[in-house]
């Protein structure tokens, strides 16, 4: 059980040309330590250029694509209208001009305008949500003074209104994730009849991908929910999400719980602590960091499947906002992915950062 | 165990009086190879207030001996009775210092001696609780220490802790099981005072274990010295006549101590 956890983290680490930097947010020593200001500058320059050149390939790569692209529009013109119409087709994808836009990978700049213009959507959505809500208000009060439901804002919602849906799915799932698992896996580190009971769930379960623990949480919650209202995308969402990452916490405490020094079981024999003091004074703090490396491969995994899970349930996060820019398939969409792609990206990383701060603050090292 | 009845003795001895008695005890290890025996027919009678040292080599059985005293060791054949009550498991009314410290290491000085106070004072005040821990931590010298994490103090202080953990449980027995083992010898000489000064206030009944002759003697009343195992038992008993209070120097000047360090050390060499 411990070796499988361990794979797991090994698979998170990224290896290549970004580890030094990775390493270096992630509090790991790295193998050469930048001491001097000389070394330091020179670790600096070598992450600039690995970026330069990461960009300059995205750049000519699909400034590549866009003429393959290109090519056989200009070809199916020539062969459907003859030289004229090929010679049109190239000046209209010349002067850049929407209407003939070969599809092909968005170039850097691409992604950088498409960026902007969500920031711009951004922008207008929430003026009119404001604007919306000012309109509204004195309804509302009425409405609220009545005991009846006020009148909610049910436009799109922009790129930043899915981040925060996104974030607060992640949070609510890694703390649903958290209550299963931490208490199931004392109980399995503690006792060896329980270990037996959960083991085969655990080997069994584990496994199984995101899709299907979203089917299964939706064969539920869709029974369940029949007379009760509530947000059915979001707690399905939450399930899935809960269901799917916490299995690197169970493990993990269990493992923790069971291997706690046996020094400290002695002290708390003599002294012939009761359950829950041995439970709350001995085990959980000496298996705490054990739990919190469970925690972080939690958060990692809860932000991966979301996005996957997001996408099946619609869900109004990043998940379905990149299934629905696919689907739409207007010229900037393919821009508007890969944009999304970045922030998925950086998201993760500032999560996983977010947890070696807590681990640092709260686990004691020895 | 029906032989035991007739040696129950009254629940409160006086001093000098037998308080501990190890009947006939015997350990059993089960090995793929068969059993093996640690300690056999082992029979040994601790009085009141006595301060008892066991000497032997390596694994012929002592710490063994000493954890089923502590009770966190099953019994395999015999009796170990503590003022008439057979030891069945673990208890506050044995207080054990072990080899390394095992302090917490995520509370605080206080707060370790404090986990002990809390379990056998759980009627008195917090300040009642507070003031017993932070008297036993000042015994031992760490009064200015209390707040620090266990993990931040040296070993010899983490271990000044554990003697005042150990004594602030008020046990009817202390089990030293090599407390100064990992500690350097001029560390283990001022424990070894700390540690006899706390006793003679306290006069706790204690059993230590040392693989060091000078500490042995030095701190005994009795030197029980044990054969090596397998099927290990007390081999000798050396009475160490020196006075209480005990002061190093003139211990270690007076021509008693190369007497008993010489009937130790014959001992060990065969």
């Amino acid at each position: 059980m411990k070796t499988s956890t361990i794979e797991l983290n090994q698979k998170l680490e990224t290896p290549g040309i970004f580890t030094s930097l990775l390493t270096k947010f992630r509090g790991n020593k790295p193998k050469t330590v930048a001491t001097d200001l000389g070394s330091k500058v020179k670790n600096a320059l070598l992450i600039l250029g690995s970026i330069i050149l990461f960009f300059a390939f995205w750049h000519f790569g699909s400034k590549a694509l866009f003429n393959i692209e290109a090519n056989v529009m200009i070809e199916a013109a020539r062969k459907e209208g003859g030289d004229a119409a090929a010679l049109a087709t190239k000046n209209c994808i010349a002067t850049g001009d929407l209407s003939c836009k070969p599809n092909a990978l968005p170039s850097p700049a691409d992604v950088w305008n498409a960026g902007l213009s969500m920031y711009k959507d951004y922008q207008v959505l929430s003026a009119s949500k404001r604007k919306f809500y000012e309109e509204t208000a004195q309804v509302n009060a009425q409405l609220k003074a009545q005991g009846k439901k006020t009148m909610v804002y049910t436009g799109r919602s922009s790129f930043v209104d899915r981040i925060g849906k996104s974030l607060l799915t992640v949070f609510a799932g890694v703390i649903l994730a958290m209550f299963i698992s931490i208490p199931i896996g004392i109980l399995v580190g503690l006792n060896d009849k329980v270990k037996l009971m959960f083991n085969w769930i655990i080997q069994i379960f584990k496994p199984v991908s995101p899709v299907v623990w979203f089917l299964l949480v939706y064969m539920i919650i869709k029974t369940i929910s029949k007379n009760i209202e509530m947000d059915k995308s979001f707690i399905i969402c939450t399930v899935a999400v809960a269901l799917c990452s916490m299995w690197a916490t169970l493990v993990n405490t269990s493992v923790g719980v069971a291997s706690v020094d046996k020094d400290y079981l002695n002290v708390a024999n003599v002294l012939q602590l009761g359950f829950m003091k041995r439970i709350f004074k001995i085990i959980l703090p000496s298996s705490l960091p054990m739990i919190f490396t469970g925690l972080r491969v939690t958060v990692s995994v809860a932000w991966m499947v979301l996005i996957a899970i997001e996408l099946l349930a619609q869900s109004p996060g990043l998940g379905s906002f990149v299934w629905e820019e696919f689907q739409n398939g207007a010229s900037d969409s393919n821009a508007k992915i890969i944009f999304a792609m970045f922030v998925i990206g950086i998201i993760g990383f500032l999560l996983d950062k977010i947890m070696l701060a807590l681990q640092k603050t709260m686990v004691y090292s020895k | 165990m029906f032989e035991l009845t007739s040696s129950i003795r009254e629940n409160a001895p006086s001093m000098g009086q037998v308080m501990l008695d190890i009947v006939d005890l015997k350990k059993v290890y089960p090995t793929p190879k068969g059993d093996y025996v640690v300690l056999e027919d082992l029979q040994l009678q601790i009085k009141k207030e006595e301060f008892v040292t066991i000497i032997g080599h390596s694994g012929c059985g002592k710490t063994t001996l000493l954890s089923m005293i502590a009770g966190l060791n099953k019994i395999s054949g015999g009796a170990i009775v503590l003022n008439g009550q057979p030891i069945i498991g673990p208890g506050p009314d044995r207080g054990v210092i072990f080899q390394s410290p095992s302090l917490l290491p995520w509370m605080t000085a206080l707060e370790n001696v404090m986990l002990a106070v809390n379990q056998v004072y759980p009627k008195a005040t917090k300040t009642q609780k507070l003031d017993v821990a932070k008297y036993y931590l000042a015994k031992v010298g760490l009064s200015n220490d209390i707040n620090k994490k266990a993990r931040e103090l040296s070993q010899g202080m983490q271990q000044r802790v554990g003697i005042a953990r150990a004594f602030s449980l008020k046990p009817k027995v202390l089990l030293l099981d090599e407390p100064f083992g990992m500690l350097d010898s001029l560390t283990r000489g001022e424990l070894q005072d700390v540690l006899l000064e706390v006793w003679n206030k306290e006069k706790i009944t204690a059993i230590m274990i040392t693989h060091d002759v000078d500490e042995a003697i030095f701190l005994a009343d009795r030197v029980i010295m044990m054969t090596s195992g397998p099927k290990a038992q007390i081999g000798k008993i050396e009475e160490i006549k020196f006075e209480r209070p005990r002061d190093r120097k003139s211990i270690i000047e007076h021509d008693d101590f190369y007497h008993y360090r010489k009937s130790l050390i014959d001992f060990l060499e065969h």
